[in-house]
């Protein structure tokens, strides 16, 4: 048993010293709302009545007050929608993946990559309502057949993609609450009064019994295993709307894979950027260290490597393919109307990033904080490049045109923020935004033997 | 079940007492043990011989079932109005592969969840008979159901390793 011990402690959080330490640390949390909290959550409204003001605005008067028009069909709100999707995949990549691999270090951030997965795909779900216009027909989406028994498309991959994020809702969700039950059941056993009816209720009378782990652990695996796929073809598919079309700046094989790496590098940015304010205002300094933001960091590095080489590969191999229409869509991209986007995109995902090989700034929580904004601002552009600069500058110069996103789409896109915010802001106060049973996992057991010998 | 049985259901601060109380009992010829701990605990785990959980089962079959339904779903729909779209054969393999792949996943993964329900009895309704809610903070629990004849000595190997509490009920909380 003395290896084994050896072994858990060898992910240190030296301020952690017993089991109940993890208890009275992140249940405090629960308990304590700060008047930063509130700054935050009342902020996170104002941005969800921005959000659905805009939409109502917008479902009043009809799609015409988006910028929305030939030959820029697909603008912001696709933008929106793929930059959300993409946000949700490092909670699973940490969740799942992480697990599969056995990161000693995914334990402290896990719960909350995945509670921002879960509420980043629920914004982006919006999109595509808000996109289609007519949303009160936002069910022709579900494949059913129409008034003539006719099905939808299968082949088509906008069918696939409903299959694909519907399936990655479904799954991250429940895979986050399964992960909560037992630390909800920590909760219930602590708390009082009205709280200790909700918790109650639902850890759906969770003990922590032999059996119980017994199964849980082996479901959590095949979980994992079945979650680690999916994250890898959410993305994919996302990107076959794209790379299945002969729009030239779309129709690239290498897209599946560069849409992922991108996908995985926005949301690990997006951790970075919730967990520093998340460690400072409820004070997880002795469970969000160093080393955690280290790795993270370093995950960043690793995926804005491959972003960028997927960056000057397609550029290459626009230049190589010797096709005309090809190269000046890629000509266009960085010297065209939208010059700026595509500038932003490469220094905030290609450039700053390079500062994430330096030790030092690794393990300055200030610098990551700032470097992750510019990764969240960077993905943005990215998406804004692909959907719109591609679809302006198509084959005919008759149809070429300029898109501009209105006032309304950009209020949306500001707003979603606020959407996402005020799910996220409940859940650290709802339920445990830390794994507490995960954490005891790697603390040394409590021995009575070995304190006898120590003495 | 011969005699009532008797419940009785020790709280431990060190996980090794919790252990060596679950192999003694085990030794002694104790069969209806149930432990608690605050974490997945292998030890506990081992102590208590366990072996593959059929969790598993369910996983396969859902999957597979999944891939089934997926790839007759969509087979079954371009034949039911065979229309050529983008010049593809009706039954189009792999443009079906990615529906099949997802319904895979969530069937799988939900059936996962159903056999997780099913085998570990949750939702509880009721509570146990006996227990800490210190189980759920740092606490091991080492529960036996005796029968009436034997619960001197069980309760006798539970005291042996220090715990912090001994509770007892006249109610066996798993028949």
């Amino acid at each position: 048993m003395a290896t084994a011990t050896k072994e858990r402690g060898a992910l240190t959080h030296p301020d952690v010293h017993h089991l109940t330490d993890v208890n009275r640390d992140i249940l405090k949390i629960l308990s304590r709302p700060g008047k930063g909290w509130w700054a935050l959550f009342l902020l996170a409204c104002a941005g969800v009545g921005l959000f659905f003001g805009m939409w109502g605005w917008q479902i009043y008067k009809g799609i015409g007050v988006s910028g929305l028009s030939a030959p820029v069909g697909w603008g912001t709100y696709i933008t929106t929608f793929v930059f959300w999707v993409g946000i949700a995949h490092s909670g699973t990549l940490i969740s799942a993946i992480l697990f599969l691999f056995r990161a000693p270090w995914r334990q402290s951030v896990y719960r909350l990559a995945e509670a921002m997965t879960v509420f980043a795909v629920m914004t982006a779900g919006l999109f595509p309502l808000i996109h289609v216009g007519r949303v009160w027909h936002a069910y022709w989406l579900i494949p059913y057949p129409n008034a003539r028994f006719l099905w939808p498309n299968f082949k088509s991959p906008l069918v696939w993609d409903v299959f694909a994020v519907t399936t990655y809702f479904t799954v991250s969700a429940t895979f986050f609450f399964l992960g909560c039950i037992p630390d909800i059941a920590a909760a219930r056993d602590q708390a009082t009064g009205l709280r200790k009816k909700f918790y109650s209720l639902i850890a759906m009378g969770w003990r922590g019994s032999d059996a119980q782990w017994h199964h849980f652990g082996k479901a959590y695996i095949f979980l994992a295993a079945l979650a680690t796929p999916l994250v890898l073809s959410v993305h994919s598919v996302v990107s076959w709307d794209f790379a299945m079309s002969i729009v030239p700046g779309w129709h690239a094989t290498i897209f599946a894979p560069y849409f992922v790496a991108g996908a995985i590098f926005s949301g690990v940015g997006m951790v970075i950027t919730l967990a520093v304010p998340m460690r400072k205002i409820f004070g997880l300094e002795a469970y969000l260290t160093i080393k955690h933001f280290d790795a993270l960091a370093k995950l960043c590095l690793l995926t804005s490597l491959i972003v960028l080489y997927a960056y000057l590969s397609e550029f290459f191999m626009a230049w190589y393919s010797g096709e005309e229409i090809e190269r000046t869509a890629f000509w266009n991209r960085l010297f065209g109307t939208y010059w700026w986007a595509t500038w932003t995109m490469l220094v905030c995902n290609g450039l700053v990033p390079i500062l994430l090989w330096f030790k030092r700034v690794r393990h300055s929580i200030a610098a990551l904080f700032v470097i992750s904004i510019f990764i969240n601002i960077g993905m943005w552009f990215e998406r804004y490049v692909i959907v719109v600069t591609s679809l302006s500058h198509e084959y005919e110069p008759w149809a070429w045109g300029i898109y501009r996103p209105s006032f309304v789409e950009m209020s949306m896109v500001a707003g979603s923020f606020g959407w996402f915010a005020f799910w996220f802001l409940l859940f650290t106060r709802l339920l445990p935004p830390v794994a507490i049973a995960e954490l005891k996992e790697v603390l040394p057991p409590p021995l009575r033997r070995q304190r006898k010998e120590a003495h | 079940m011969s005699a009532p049985a008797h419940a009785l259901l020790a709280s431990y601060e060190y996980l090794d007492s919790a252990v060596d109380a679950i192999e003694g009992l085990r030794k002694a010829g104790f069969k209806s043990l149930k432990a608690y701990a605050p974490y997945p605990e292998h030890h506990i785990e081992a102590a208590l011989g366990y072996g593959q959980s059929p969790v598993r089962v369910f996983t396969l079959v859902g999957g597979l079932t999944g891939a089934a339904t997926g790839f007759a779903f969509t087979i079954w729909t371009s034949m039911d109005w065979p229309l050529v779209v983008g010049g593809k054969p009706h039954v189009s393999i792999p443009a079906f592969i990615p529906i099949a792949f997802e319904m895979t996943v969530l069937f799988g993964a939900l059936s996962t969840i159903i056999g997780l329900f099913i085998l570990s009895r949750l939702p509880a309704l009721k509570p146990p008979v006996i227990y800490d809610p210190e189980f759920t903070n740092g606490r091991y629990g080492v529960h036996v159901d005796a029968p009436a004849e034997r619960v001197e000595e069980a309760r006798k190997i539970l005291s042996a390793h220090e715990p912090v509490d001994l509770q007892e009920s006249t109610e066996a909380a798993h028949a």
